[in-house]
């Protein structure tokens, strides 16, 4: 078994639609402007539960220029895709603040926001639960996010630990958190002649396609051509559907719906808040006999999303005794969804920082604790991994980093004012690849045609698609055009999971063994060769993941506890890298996510409103430039056969795993200050009696 | 968002004759405050009244050796301003330390100290706010009050922050603002100009309707004003609204302070001088400890409130770190 040759892979070719994004004329959804559009404004629930009892529309459909106010009255009935959050306009009952429960058209944005105030909603108000509280109300889910199952074990645990000779517990704490990609959701839409036309800001253009086509019976082509950020975000939410509702009433018309950026924290999902209960069991030579992370997380009452927090937890570490369980606690509030890493990225903010505590219980240096815990075979499913890099990105970094020059002691390093230390935090995630794809390869005009509905949502999929199909085509990219981003192009699945390009690629690949097999390498005018996306044959062999070992160094402020990041660096095994500049990109983008996580991002729910009530980016703070210093992302050198033809593990989530941990291990190195609550602020430190030297 | 008229007359005098005249009027300048507010529907004119031809833009030299700076000054050029870096390092230092770039290129200084006090529940129209609306109660109290103030505060009354660090350096100066009313033009000591909430929280500032700010002076620098900064902490490194911020003066000989100026932000509903600090400290010995005794003294009125969602308790020796900090910084030590 091996990876195929790569000639373009491994190179950094230039992002393709670089040019055309820096000088504009990029088309994003809300971009897409035609005679005649008419902008939508939502009216939202202002409570977060109860029964609409009336809705007065009356005063907002006289203002000049509106076309139009939808209501639950004058809704179709949709069809059932499943999803409790596609049922907009289907009733009286709120499930959550924010709710769209009414919509205006109108022909500029300005009156229909105007017009959007004027509508009264008369609601019989019920009581609500916004407030995540761990210790409330609780119910044993029967599936994670990611269809795994809640609960996970093997041994006895907890006799375990209580005959372990050291022993951690800790809880750790990580908020409720938010997307905010660049781009707000957007939907630009026209109904015409039975046939909806949807251009949408969106992380698959066929899964939107197959929702619109359930939910209105009808038939729909979806474009994206280019999408800002998607995170996770950018599935097919309310918004879509309020915009095609709309779309309906006024056929032949474009109907354009952007959401503001305070409607980004109450419309399109988020990472739900999580207690996560580590109790960890260890011989005195630092082998791990016992595992135990027990997750309580937040969901919404009326949409199940369980952030899988414990998930990575089961293939980590080996030890004979392991516990992973996962409860859920509903709120009356939008429904949760999957955010770069979910599950992985908060679960690891737990393990990691048990796994550091641990290390300091035992006197041991946190790297060499970790390597003495390396699984031979996945602890859980007893396979064999495909690759696993842990180890080496463990001694590979701590080398790059210069860790052996710090004293491994807590607050021993003051320089000007700031303690500093170092902290290490690891993860993983896995290396998916999901069926149902098609690529169609049509040689034309002396070009081969590389067409699969994928989605570019600044991952750079043209780019690395053009890469792998000139490879496996034998060619140079030169010679490749990749049409994406459309449901007029065959199907794609969706850019998620970490495994678009696997999936996408192992298709393209597919496709080019049957055109060189059909034509050879001198091909006609026409020649065409198409392929579904191939079953990995080594699926139920090998246990698949990418790794990394994250390094921080971290400031502290001696007189203000203020905390700084003034280095990180991530150390990644991740299989063939296609493209270095775009592949360190995403990684960096990743890791500035993690610092991110680490110190600033936190969604404060007021209970009293049912609202996220710091919904801007004045209230809700992502890393700025002056947080971000030096970021390295490297990766060693790693040849996994058996996970693609390409040999690529998936990046889009790994860069942020284990960050946080790093950097809260790094504060705790600098300053003998244990933070196990997410976001680390300055008066963590100020409040610990413990800053000033 | 509600329909608005516009105006932009040619001279000041015009400008404050067609506010007075108009109740739900508003000057406009810059816009990077109030702009948002409308879109937010915190506010809802009838009229903007656009003072960008009234207002001048000169940095010029006062016979006391003071400067004027029109209120028409954009921050990033009188951050700029070679004479302000230079006898009035603080000033400098405020603005650099707010908004971003794009922002200080709009914002005005006029207009920099007339942001209203910043809330989340004030700029949420759909949350009960005194500040909005005097019948209703302060929904920071018992809310998000992280970024809220410690000083000043009366009980169950608004705790708004005031957010420009501009105006927390001017009132560590003693600047002046000059103001053209309807009755004329006078002048108002910076000092004065910015309101505790009291029992009229929707009131930050001492104008009345009407009164336009045409400029602000400096007066002439001093020892202590030349070895002045500005310090801002916030919960992270840029582009942020201050937890605490210092504009701090000192002027220390053989180990003594012989002058100090201690201004605060991020801790009232004002900017806030910190006289009993100042006046502990003038002549004593230029240590820590005597740092430390001299802040606890001003903190000695201090209120912080409780909340659920995030209190503002770690104010006290937030303050207490920042100003020692930044006066053994002063003083000649390490930061």
């Amino acid at each position: 078994m091996t990876t195929m040759d790569a000639r373009s892979m491994g190179a950094s070719v230039r992002r393709i639609e670089g040019p055309d994004k820096v000088t504009g004329t990029a088309t994003y959804a809300g971009d897409t402007v035609a005679d005649g559009t008419l902008v939508l404004h939502p009216v939202q629930a202002t409570v977060a539960r109860g029964e609409i009892t009336a809705i007065d529309t009356a005063v907002a459909e006289a203002l000049p220029g509106v076309v139009a106010v939808l209501t639950h009255r004058d809704a179709p009935t949709l069809g059932d895709t499943g999803d409790p959050e596609h049922r907009v306009l289907q009733g009286t009952t709120i499930h959550h603040r924010g709710q769209f429960v009414a919509a205006v058209l109108a022909e500029h944005a300005e009156v229909a926001a105007e017009a959007a105030g004027l509508v009264v909603v008369t609601v019989d108000e019920a009581p609500s639960t916004t407030g995540f509280d761990p210790d409330g109300e609780a119910y044993a889910p029967s599936a994670l996010a990611n269809g795994q199952p809640a609960d996970s074990g093997a041994g006895d645990p907890d006799a375990a630990l209580a005959a372990a000779p050291v022993v951690v517990r800790a809880s750790y704490a990580t908020p409720m958190e938010h997307h905010n990609p660049m781009e707000p959701h957007t939907t630009t839409a026209t109904w015409v002649d039975g046939r909806l036309e949807v251009f949408e800001a969106t992380q698959g253009v066929e899964s939107s396609r197959q929702t619109l086509a359930t939910l209105f019976d009808v038939e729909v082509v979806v474009h994206a051509s280019h999408v800002g950020g998607g995170f996770g975000s950018k599935g097919l939410h309310a918004g879509t559907v309020l915009a095609v509702l709309a779309a309906r009433t006024v056929p032949g018309r474009p109907v354009r719906f952007a959401l503001g950026r305070r409607q980004m924290f109450e419309a399109v999902g988020y990472r739900p808040a999580t207690l996560q209960h580590l109790s960890l069991g260890a011989s005195h030579d630092g082998r791990l006999e016992v595992v135990a992370h027990d997750v309580v997380g937040a969901t919404a009452r009326y949409k199940e999303f369980v952030e899988p927090a414990g998930g990575s937890t089961r293939s980590m570490y080996a030890a004979p005794h392991r516990r992973t369980s996962h409860r859920a606690v509903p709120l009356d509030l939008d429904g949760p969804t999957y955010m770069r890493g979910p599950g992985e990225a908060p679960g690891s903010f737990g393990l990691e920082c048990a796994m550091d505590e641990l290390a300091v219980a035992l006197d041991l240096d946190p790297i060499e604790l970790r390597v003495r815990n390396e699984p031979e075979v996945h602890p859980e499913n007893g396979l064999p991994f495909s690759s696993r890099g842990l180890v080496e990105c463990l001694r590979t970094g701590a080398e790059r980093f210069g860790w052996s020059s710090w004293d491994r002691a807590p607050r021993r390093r003051l320089v000007d004012g700031w303690w500093h230390g170092v902290g290490v935090g690891c993860g993983t995630f896995p290396t998916l690849r999901f069926p149902g794809s098609t690529a169609e390869i049509t040689f034309t005009g002396g070009r081969y045609v590389v067409a699969i509905g994928a989605a570019d949502i600044g991952q750079g999929a043209r780019t690395v698609l053009t890469q792998i199909a000139a490879d496996a085509l034998g060619v140079d990219v030169t010679a490749i055009a990749v049409e994406i981003g459309s449901t007029q192009v065959p199907v794609g699945s969706i850019a998620g999971g970490s495994a678009g390009t696997a999936s996408w690629g192992s298709t393209v690949v597919e496709a080019a063994d049957r055109f060189r097999d059909k034509y050879g390498e001198n091909p006609d005018d026409g020649d065409h060769a198409d392929a579904a996306t191939p079953d990995n044959p080594w699926a139920g062999e090998y246990a698949m993941a990418a790794y990394v070992a994250q390094f921080a160094e971290v400031a502290v402020h001696a007189d203000t506890g203020e905390i700084r990041v003034p280095r990180l660096l991530g150390m990644f095994g991740v299989g063939r890298i296609l493209n270095p500049t775009l592949g360190r990109s995403q990684l960096q983008g990743g890791m500035v996510w993690g610092l991110s996580m680490a110190l600033h991002e936190e969604s404060v729910v007021d209970p009293r409103f049912g609202e996220v009530i710091n919904h801007d980016f004045a209230g809700y703070h992502v890393a700025s430039n002056a947080d971000v210093r030096r970021v390295e992302a490297e990766w060693i050198d790693e040849d996994d056969p058996y996970v693609n033809p390409m040999g690529a593990k998936g990046i889009g989530e790994i860069g942020i795993v284990g960050v946080a941990a790093a950097i809260a291990n790094a504060a705790y190195h600098a300053t003998g200050v244990r933070v196990r609550s997410l976001p680390i602020t300055c008066d963590d430190f100020l409040t610990s009696g413990l800053l000033s030297p | 968002m509600k329909p608005f008229t516009y105006a932009r007359p040619a001279v000041a005098s015009e400008a404050v004759t067609t506010l007075a005249a108009d109740p739900d009027a508003r000057f406009l300048a810059g816009g990077t405050n109030l702009l948002d507010h409308l879109k937010l529907g915190v506010v809802e004119p009838s009229q903007l009244v656009d003072v960008s031809r009234v207002t001048g833009t000169a940095i010029e030299e006062l016979a006391d050796g003071g400067l004027r700076i029109d209120a028409g000054v954009p921050n990033s050029d009188l951050a700029a301003d070679a004479r302000v870096r230079e006898r009035y390092p603080a000033v400098a230092a405020a603005i650099l330390a707010g908004a971003s770039g794009q922002l200080r290129n709009m914002a005005s200084t006029g207009g920099n100290l007339l942001q209203r006090t910043r809330c989340a529940y004030f700029a949420d129209p759909t949350t009960p706010c005194t500040k909005r609306d005097l019948s209703q109660g302060c929904s920071a109290r018992g809310g998000w009050a992280r970024y809220h103030a410690v000083l000043g505060t009366a009980a169950d009354g608004c705790i708004a922050t005031h957010p420009s660090d501009l105006a927390v350096a001017l009132v560590a100066l003693d600047a002046q603002v000059q103001v053209l009313g309807p009755d004329g033009a006078r002048t108002i000591p910076i000092g004065e100009f910015h309101r505790l909430p009291g029992d009229d929280p929707t009131r930050d500032t001492v104008l009345a309707h009407g009164d336009l700010v045409t400029a602000v002076d400096l007066p002439a620098t001093t020892p202590a004003v030349r070895n002045s900064t500005y310090r801002k902490v916030r919960d992270r490194a840029s582009y942020a609204f201050a937890l605490v911020s210092a504009a701090v003066a000192l002027e220390v000989a053989d180990g003594t302070v012989v002058d100090v100026r201690i201004a605060l932000g991020g801790v009232a509903h004002k900017p806030w001088r910190a006289t009993t600090a100042e006046a502990t400290l003038r002549g004593r010995p230029a240590t820590d400890d005597e740092f430390r005794a001299a802040i606890a003294a001003e903190l000695d009125a201090a209120a912080p409130v409780d909340s659920p969602l995030g209190g503002n308790a770690f104010k006290i020796p937030l303050v207490t770190g920042t100003v020692v900090s930044t006066l053994r910084a002063l003083a000649g030590g390490a930061a």
